[in-house]
């Protein structure tokens, strides 16, 4: 991990210049990654660095990830039915790493008493299908703010 | 051109250009094709019938692989299905038979597709989720409880592991003493488009085609009905692909597995009447059409011309076809059932064989029981009542309809050049091709609805807001903790020294070049579980990692 003292994400305003960092991962056995690498790509074109992890990568690997990298904000994308389990497991694992100030956002299919549920324990937004790119870069760009 | 029809369009042009509102400059097919206001016979020069279409159940078959096609027989409502256990989803399976439907598609959960027990650590969260959980031979039994196996064909969704759950399938027959040739069906089982879309690769691609080829020996040699592989566009046009992409990756995926067939000593006509095809029929009315019909030109030519089959069953391509899952939006829910309609009207107006239609809430759920019920009942009024059944391939003939299919034929062609001169579809696996080929036109396609240069209706159009919940299945934590106490059950229960024996006996075989289907039924007959037996093929083949690109 880091130190805090060198970390750019501690030290750097929240301002919109700021040149994001932002890990996608696909969480969870699917391999439904068309979602996840649209989304990644738009976000690199809107001048955001983006870091995809790629498929299966468990809760673990996404925090170490993270940390390692040194990003901003994680995008979990997830298609299996597994978000329930394993993306409260994320917030958990970057509470035990003293790294909640990393934002978790999400997409795939999570219906809407889910997202609602997961919203209330620390995940930023949830972006479904029929989310605009637009939307996510927004989003992204002003500081990770829910609409 | 004649010079009264010259003149006679050149009037119309005129006219159309002269309207009052000023008519679209230009508009392409969802795939980004370019296609005109009015096609005319000029647009068939030197077209021919005999060459191009034939009549149904004759070479090349554009018009139908049969000759009496939805006049002898309806098309096979084929609704796919699965979730929780094998208990729940066999009381489903029960339920459809009796509503009318023909055969069974099962639907695994994750673990089950990606190889892993569901007491395993990485098939937390996710037994039963987005299908039904199998892990050993007792699962299967009771999936299949009191349903007649020779009375159905069943389908199976699955890639990696699908050896394994064929085996599982002849053992369940043989319990209810069945011949081996009384069971029909299909696996999936086409691990190359998992490398190119859908993901679901475990091996290295050179051992999972050995498996493949294994799966097609055996049912060469013992099951005349069943089809060992159903070789998928529906996963590459579902990543991102366009219909041409879709088209030419998929029957490029049928040639390899023909020519490792060949290679393996098969005769092509030993195997090739039972390979069979699936596609997605997505929104575009038209161009679906166009490429059914395209596909089974094409692929009549390539096994007679390329490969020299001389059995006219060789020649046919048959295939499912399942509306386009990405084409359902989360907003106005219930509007997914008229785009379902649709799409499903296009695969019966492309001759398809079989016919999933997907459920309005599959966007954000497995489907409710309603729901699927929806689906099932749009399928029987397109049978019964919309008349389209009565008159074969009625869009023959029609100057944009046969247009479109040359086309699609053409642009098939230069695909299939292409990968040739990259070194076949394992070499484009590999260096990322189709890979590379999709995601753009993925980007591409969302481009254009950012862009507000297509229109999705709820979506960029049409809003309402976010509209009222649809109530969606759940699937509760109890599914999993049941699962991994049968399996827990199963495993203290059976001959642990016998399940020992057979993997042993199974790494031996993987070692060597026999086929591997006698020793994996020797292993599903011992109640070694499916992550046990991927477990030990693990340790022969290694695990396949792919180039990450976005």
């Amino acid at each position: 991990m880091a130190p805090a003292e060198t970390s750019p994400r501690s030290q750097a305003p929240m301002n919109q210049n700021k040149r994001w960092r932002v890990l996608t991962a696909k969480v969870g056995l699917d391999g439904h990654d068309r979602g996840v690498k649209v989304v990644s790509r738009a976000l690199r074109d809107a001048g955001v660095e983006v870091i995809y992890a790629g498929l299966r990568q468990t809760p673990e690997m996404v925090v170490e990830a993270a940390i390692q990298e040194d990003v901003d904000a994680i995008g979990v994308s997830l298609h299996s039915g597994a978000h329930m389990t394993l993306i409260p497991r994320i917030l958990e694992l970057l509470k035990e790493r003293d790294a909640s100030d990393i934002v978790i956002f999400g997409g795939g299919i999570i219906p809407q008493d889910d997202a609602t549920e997961l919203k209330r324990m620390g995940v930023v937004e949830i972006f479904g299908p029929g989310s605009s790119l637009q939307s996510i870069i927004d989003f992204v760009n002003h500081g990770f703010k829910a609409a | 051109m004649a010079l009264r029809r010259k003149t006679a369009y050149e009037e119309w042009a005129t006219r159309y250009r002269a309207g009052k509102r000023a008519p679209k400059e230009s508009a392409t097919t969802i795939s980004g094709v370019p296609v005109e206001p009015l096609y005319t016979p000029e647009d068939l020069a030197g077209w021919s019938y005999d060459d191009k279409l034939g009549y149904p159940g004759e070479f090349p078959y554009t018009r139908g692989v049969y000759p009496s096609m939805y006049r002898g027989q309806l098309w096979t409502i084929r609704q796919f299905a699965g979730y929780g256990t094998a208990e729940e989803t066999n009381h489903r399976y029960k339920f459809l038979l009796s509503q009318g439907q023909a055969g069974l598609s099962v639907a695994f959960d994750m673990p089950t597709l990606m190889g892993y027990d569901s007491d395993d650590p990485l098939s937390e969260g996710e037994v039963g989720h987005c299908g039904v959980a199998i892990d050993s031979l007792e699962d299967m039994e009771t999936l299949f409880s009191g349903i007649r196996l020779d009375q159905i064909t069943t389908s199976m969704t699955i890639n990696s592991p699908a050896a394994i759950l064929y085996a599982m399938y002849i053992a369940v027959g043989e319990k209810e003493g069945l011949a081996l040739g009384a069971l029909g069906g299909t696996l999936q089982n086409d691990i190359l488009k998992e490398y190119i879309a859908q993901k679901e690769y475990i091996f290295p691609p050179e051992p999972s085609m050995r498996l493949v080829v294994d799966t097609i020996v055996f049912a060469a040699r013992h099951m005349p009905r069943w089809n060992a592989v159903s070789i998928s566009g529906y996963h590459i046009r579902e990543a991102g692909s366009t219909a041409v992409q879709e088209l030419a990756f998929t029957l490029a995926d049928g040639m390899a597995y023909v020519e490792a067939s060949i290679k393996a000593g098969l005769n092509v006509d030993e195997f090739a009447p039972r390979l069979s095809f699936f596609f997605d029929s997505h929104i575009d009315f038209f161009e679906e059409i166009a490429k059914f019909r395209a596909a089974r030109r094409l692929w009549a030519r390539i096994m007679r011309d390329k490969y020299g089959a001389r059995d006219p069953k060789s020649w046919m391509l048959r295939f499912h076809t399942q509306t386009a899952g990405v084409s359902l939006t989360r907003q106005q829910v219930e509007n997914n059932i008229s785009r379902t309609a649709y799409e499903a009207m296009a695969a019966v107006l492309g001759g398809t064989n079989s016919l999933h239609t997907n459920s309005m809430d599959e966007v954000l759920a497995l489907p409710t029981e309603r729901a699927a019920q929806i689906a099932l009942r749009t399928q029987q009024v397109l049978a019964h009542e919309t008349g389209v059944t009565n008159t074969i391939d009625p869009l023959a003939g029609s100057f944009f309809m046969e247009r479109l299919t040359d086309e699609m034929e053409q642009g098939a062609q230069q695909y299939f050049d292409r990968i040739d001169e990259q070194g076949g579809v394992l070499s484009c696996i590999e260096n990322g091709f189709f890979q590379r080929e999709i995601a753009d036109a993925a980007f591409e396609f969302e481009r254009k609805l950012e862009a507000n240069e297509r229109i999705v209706v709820g979506v960029n159009a049409y809003k309402e807001g976010e509209g009222a919940d649809v109530p969606t299945l759940k699937i509760g934590p109890e599914t999993e903790r049941g699962q991994v106490a049968r399996l827990k059950a199963v495993k203290a229960r059976r001959d642990n020294t016998s399940v020992r024996n057979r993997l042993e006996e199974l790494k031996v075989a993987a070692r060597s070049s026999d086929n591997l289907m006698p020793p994996l039924l020797n292993c599903v007959k011992a109640y070694v579980s499916e992550g046990e037996i991927m477990g030990a093929l693990k340790d022969v083949f290694g695990v396949y990692r792919e180039p990450i690109l976005f």
